[in-house]
């Protein structure tokens, strides 16, 4: 399948090719774009991390806070990755599985968190459930806090993280159809065998897919946690906001050296993105594939 | 088991998808639902299974009152036109699932499981691989597979959604003798869709036709052949020609036509409507005694020639089979002929 792609991508080619000089123009200019924007920062960040030698690093993320940031950070994505898998999961499978009225609303409504900037939604966090929110004084009474504290934070990073399992999984599902699916009923599945057995196969793949892009997108987002977070050291700073006040206080070599931390992540995302990539490309399902 | 279908309904918005369907199978018989597409026979055939609910009527699996099962509880054997195995599970896991599927105090032992595995797998000749996977698989295998799979819960019937429909001619022709020798030797209540005649009536024991989501005739395949119901049975099974004109006292005239031609003896057709041939039926006769037309091309293909021949009256082309490959008993291309019918069947219009 993968040769016939190439077969047809190299078909278009013939049939659509610029001039040399345009081309190679072309793709020098990306590739001088992407060195400059991309690669070279990538590369600062490892180099200004390790500025002040290998033991300085070491020393920079040894920090009591910068500890509890990493710890604050790995906190928030154990909590909001697998909520999502699950809201994932069972968004995709009730609109692709069953017809009802708004469904289309509701489609649209799921790529919303990626429509919204980041911000509104840290504002909206704190208008609900801020000292002077809807339910703050409620709250209050009762001892809760959201905002300023773990639960704010986690509650921020669901609601950004939320369209990246859904997306992956609704194409997917709706390729796949429901045959399968029916042809196990038919063979006696109960609900239960019937997502263990038969859905969560199809698609585990995918699933995998969004969870990664989950994961990445939960630990490395800034905007809407910077909002509920209230900044306060060692208690609601997540790794990019330790980063920023690391920043701000002038602290360069010890900001780079959280921000590599980061930087790993996003390397080991996109490995692993191009190995599922490469490997499962046909069982993602976004390049709508079927036998 | 027996198989009770009344008076189903099933509607799409405005579309009437089964209407008044009626159907008794006997246990043990060989079904085929026939019908172009849009006839409504996928419908059926999902409807029976519980995958589709009815708007109204009743379905019964022998005595017992199926139209409030659920598809889980109606344990049909359902084989999907496209064969919907499960593609991370090899042959022998597809086969045991529903064994497997089984609530635990019904679940045979692992080694029973098995054991009845292996059985089917070498019914439907596959014992060799229990251990590939779907996609390793030829479409007659995967076919094989499927089936293999539906009768390992010992179903109530087998419903096959166009068995054959994907795989290629060779293949399709096996296969069919080999399902009948399966139903044969296990005996199950069978229903297949199909749109290909042919497949219908080498297959079943009987045919159901449908049309417009009504069942128009059901029959043996050879009943159905030749006393069709209706002009869209006619029309739809085998070849064959239909004329539109009058007939009165053993005599048909054609729309457009001065004269009329005599009628096969004892044949009482009577009003306007479409006199109904097939190709075996005509003979060439003396012009002025039958329908005049002109021959457009002729075929021969093993002792038995085809005229192409087109009506003068209403350039309608009707084919005549006549047998022999003699080409000096044969009109020539352009001839100017006359055709009459020694067999026909009329079906009336309504009056307009």
């Amino acid at each position: 399948m993968l040769a016939e792609r190439r077969a047809a991508a190299t078909h278009t080619d013939s049939a659509l090719r610029e001039p040399a000089w345009l081309r190679w123009t072309l793709i020098a200019l990306v590739v001088l774009a992407m060195l400059g924007l991309i690669v070279l920062p990538l590369a600062v960040v490892m180099v200004e991390a390790l500025a002040q030698g290998f033991l300085g690093y070491l020393k920079a993320i040894g920090d009591a806070e910068t500890l509890a940031a990493i710890k604050l950070t790995l906190l928030v994505a154990a909590i909001a990755v697998p909520l999502n898998a699950l809201f994932g999961i069972a968004a995709a499978w009730s609109i692709t599985k069953y017809e009802f009225w708004g469904k289309r609303v509701l489609l649209a409504l799921i790529d919303l968190p990626f429509a919204v900037s980041p911000v509104v939604a840290g504002l909206v966090f704190v208008l609900l459930f801020g000292a002077h929110g809807w339910f703050g004084p409620w709250l209050a009474e009762r001892d809760v806090q959201v905002i300023f504290a773990t639960p704010g934070i986690v509650l921020a990073t669901v609601f950004i993280t939320f369209p990246f399992v859904a997306r992956e999984l609704i194409p997917l599902m709706q390729a796949q159809g429901r045959d399968e699916e029916e042809a196990a009923v038919s063979l006696g599945a109960n609900g239960w065998t019937l997502f263990w057995r038969v859905t969560l196969p199809n698609i585990r793949w995918a699933l995998l897919y969004g969870v990664l892009l989950c994961n990445a997108r939960a630990m490395g987002e800034f905007g809407a946690v910077s909002v509920v977070s209230g900044h306060i050291r060692g208690l609601t700073n997540t790794l990019p906001l330790q980063v920023e006040i690391l920043h701000n206080e002038f602290n360069f070599a010890a900001a780079f050296a959280v921000a590599s931390l980061l930087t790993l992540l996003a390397l080991l995302t996109l490995v692993l993105k191009l190995w599922l990539e490469a490997r499962h490309g046909d069982a993602l399902g976004a390049r709508a594939h079927r036998h | 088991m027996e198989l009770l279908l009344q008076d189903l309904h099933k509607q799409f918005g405005a579309f009437s998808a089964l209407r008044d369907i009626h159907l008794k199978v006997r246990s043990g018989e060989l079904i085929a639902l026939l019908g172009p597409s849009g006839s409504g026979k996928t419908t059926l055939l999902r409807a029976i299974a519980g995958l589709l609910p009815v708007d109204s009527g009743q379905i019964f699996f022998g005595a017992r009152n199926a139209t409030g099962l659920s598809l889980r509880e109606r344990r049909v054997g359902f084989v999907f036109q496209h064969y919907a195995l499960f593609k991370h599970l090899d042959v022998f896991e597809n086969v045991a699932f529903g064994l497997r599927s089984k609530p635990r105090r019904e679940r045979p032992s692992a080694d029973e499981i098995t054991q009845r595995v292996n059985r089917l797998l070498s019914r439907v000749q596959l014992s060799e691989l229990g251990r590939r996977m779907p996609d390793q698989l030829s479409g007659g295998q995967r076919q094989r597979v499927a089936l293999a799979r539906a009768m390992a819960i010992d179903p109530t019937v087998l419903l096959l959604d166009e068995p054959f429909g994907a795989l290629d001619a060779k293949v399709r022709v096996e296969l069919r003798r080999w399902l009948r020798q399966i139903h044969d030797d296990t005996g199950y209540t069978t229903l297949f869709v199909t749109h290909d005649q042919e497949e219908a009536m080498e297959l079943a024991d009987r045919v159901v036709v449908l049309n417009q989501g009504r069942i128009e005739q059901v029959g043996t395949p050879d009943e159905v052949y030749r006393r069709p119901q209706s002009s869209f049975v006619f029309d739809f099974i085998g070849r064959g020609t239909q004329i539109a004109g009058h007939a009165a006292n053993g005599s048909f005239r054609a729309h457009g036509q001065e004269h009329s031609i005599a009628l096969p003896s004892g044949a009482g057709f009577e009003g306007t409507g479409l006199l109904s041939v097939r190709p075996h039926d005509l003979r060439l006769v003396e012009s002025g005694r039958g329908l005049a037309g002109k021959v457009r091309q002729m075929r021969t293909l093993a002792g038995r020639t085809t005229l192409d021949i087109e009506l003068a009256a209403n350039a309608l082309m009707v084919e005549v089979d006549i047998e022999g490959d003699d080409a000096k008993h044969m009109p020539e291309r352009g001839a100017q002929v006359a055709i009459a019918p020694i067999a026909a069947r009329f079906y009336q219009l309504p009056a307009p």
